[in-house]
């Protein structure tokens, strides 16, 4: 209680709080972040020109606009294929080291992998012939979060397909002999099947995900810092920076709690969408 | 003619098929594996030779023959250097320990607690019980940025901010809530005959939890401190606002103390990043089967 109803409670009233005379100033501080501050949550001007800096906001949006889909999609195949593939439960374990090793550490490695010279990505593209494309990824505005997001999407996808594979066991097995029986194709069986029987799991795939996406700090803070130029902050990040690097704890509230009013609303939607289904 | 052929066609034309999907799955598995390569590689040989790429140096032509290991010189000083610090003036070989003297009470101190009450949701009723896990299930969206700041304050005026036991007691109360969700849902699983029979016979609560409960949990106690151990070592976020005495630092917060000093030293920071990813990667291979439960479960039933 202490450690978690009391810090929230706290951060709401803090937020509406002015930083120097303490009084209450309704949405200012929400106005501040979202639209004043010098990186602002979101900069609309850069969003109509289609350049980075986006704002933090946008920048989540994005990396769920990415992320989301590469993530399921891939979990999905890779359950259904490793299901019938031999040493598949060795594939699996190895996808799933992403989600062991600290994300500070896959910060690390997609610094290493889009690095500029020792860099594998920037080799490939060399080799490929697209050399003029290569340089250090995350140091450049247009690509800094976009690097970050594929990154993240080698940590996540290991998450969506044992989810996925649990869900699998749980078809059971008599429906897909039937199938074949009527002579329903691999293609026919996977979408009419296996999709809808998956329903379930997928909106808990989703949610867990979105999720984890609003809440993207250490890989932000370790691989770019948010840079260059603001080009890769994401909400929970620039929290962070309102907080213990301006010191504005007030401002820093606010962002709080526009982070969690998206957590919190999404997962109650989502969960609601479940009890229904 | 064609007769003696057509058998094998046959059977290869049936398997293209399982033999196409053995393919992908197996060139996504590579895929997957280069960035792990890649710090493996790095990692034992010096940074010089890696500058550009980890992977030069290994083939190379010569005279039209195929030379191996032209430049390639094994050696696991990169390992020393981040164990001690040379390079980085951040050792990790005391981060790792501090890591350690969070981890373990962070880890066992919650499960203790959790375990108790969760036995006590299962087994004895509650009006608000299912007003209560739906709450619980709704804290688990809470980020960590959400509470941070009236917890900081609050360890600032305890006292026990750059204390060990100020984190200890964080990670503590973040693990609670799902560690009770999670042993309650597999205590309501356990057949309540057993502990009926033994009441009968004269055991206390107590002792039928600690003789009969625990034994029959240990799956799911393994699920939980495999989840929990894992997590608390891996956090950055409560360790970098926690803990900001640069002698006090833990493992994951001295990984981007040695990326700002020295850039593209990757031979130091891959083997900087193994020493802190190995204890993660040993436990999870150690209780994988529990691991993979956890998660799931946690996912499929939350």
């Amino acid at each position: 209680m202490l450690f978690v109803f009391y810090p929230i409670v706290g951060t709401i009233y803090m937020s509406f709080l002015d930083r120097k005379t303490g009084n209450f100033v309704g949405f200012q501080n929400y106005n501040y972040v979202l639209f004043e501050k010098v990186y602002p949550l979101v900069k609309a001007k850069n969003i109509i020109l289609g350049k980075f800096p986006m704002g933090a906001l946008t920048h989540n949006v994005i990396w769920i606009a990415i992320h989301l889909p590469l993530t399921v999609f891939f979990g999905l195949l890779l359950a259904v294929l490793l299901r019938d593939v031999k040493g598949g439960a060795i594939i699996k374990s190895i996808i799933f080291l992403g989600m062991i090793i600290p994300m500070v550490v896959g910060g690390v490695l997609m610094r290493f992998m889009f690095d500029i010279d020792a860099g594998i990505v920037n080799a490939v593209l060399r080799f490929i012939g697209l050399g003029s494309f290569a340089r250090d990824w995350t140091f450049f505005p247009d690509t800094a979060l976009l690097s970050v997001i594929l990154g993240s999407v080698w940590i996540w996808t290991g998450f969506c397909m044992i989810v996925y594979s649990a869900g699998l066991q749980n078809i059971p097995v008599e429906i897909y002999e039937a199938a074949k029986i009527d002579g329903a194709s691999r293609w026919k069986t996977f979408w009419r099947i296996t999709v809808p029987m998956l329903k379930s799991t997928t909106l808990v795939v989703v949610t867990m995900t979105v999720l984890w996406e609003l809440k993207i700090f250490d890989i932000v803070y370790v691989a770019t810092f948010g840079g260059p130029g603001g080009a890769s902050r994401v909400l929970a990040f620039d929290m962070y920076l309102e907080a213990f690097y301006s010191y504005n704890y007030n401002t820093a509230s606010a962002i709080a709690v526009l982070l969690t009013l998206l957590t919190f609303g999404f997962a109650a939607y989502m969960v609601s969408r479940m009890a229904k289904s | 003619m064609k007769a003696s052929l057509s058998p094998f066609i046959k059977t290869l034309r049936k398997k293209k098929f399982t033999i196409m999907v053995h393919l992908i799955a197996w060139i996504i598995a590579f895929l997957w594996v280069i960035p792990f390569l890649g710090v493996f590689m790095a990692s034992i040989r010096p940074y010089k030779e890696v500058q550009f790429g980890w992977w030069e140096g290994i083939i190379s032509f010569k005279d039209e023959k195929l030379v191996f290991f032209p430049n390639f010189h094994l050696n696991l000083y990169n390992f020393f250097d981040a164990w001690v610090g040379k390079t980085s003036g951040a050792p990790l070989s005391k981060a790792l320990i501090n890591s350690l003297i969070v981890t373990i009470p962070a880890t066992f101190i919650p499960i203790g607690i959790a375990a108790l009450a969760a036995y006590s949701f299962a087994r004895f009723s509650f009006r608000t019980k299912d007003m209560l896990f739906l709450v619980i299930v709704l804290l688990q969206t809470i980020p960590q940025q959400m509470v941070i700041i009236p917890i900081y304050t609050l360890m600032d005026n305890l006292g026990l901010l750059n204390t060990y036991i100020g984190l200890i007691l964080l990670h503590s109360a973040f693990g609670l809530p799902w560690q009770i969700l999670f042993l309650r849902n597999f205590f309501s699983t356990l057949p309540v005959e057993v502990e009926e029979a033994a009441r009968v016979d004269g055991a206390s609560y107590f002792k039928i939890f600690y003789r009969i409960v625990l034994p029959m949990s240990l799956p799911a106690l393994a699920s939980i401190i495999a989840l929990q151990f894992v997590w608390v070592w891996n956090d950055f976020f409560f360790a970098l606002t926690m803990i900001q005495n640069p002698k006090m630092r833990l493992a994951t917060q001295v990984i981007p103390t040695i990326i700002g000093r020295y850039e593209k030293n990757w031979s130091l920071l891959s083997a900087a990043s193994i020493l802190v990813m190995i204890l993660p990667i040993a436990i999870y291979a150690a209780l994988q089967r529990y691991y993979v439960r956890g998660i799931t479960a946690g996912a499929v039933k939350g």
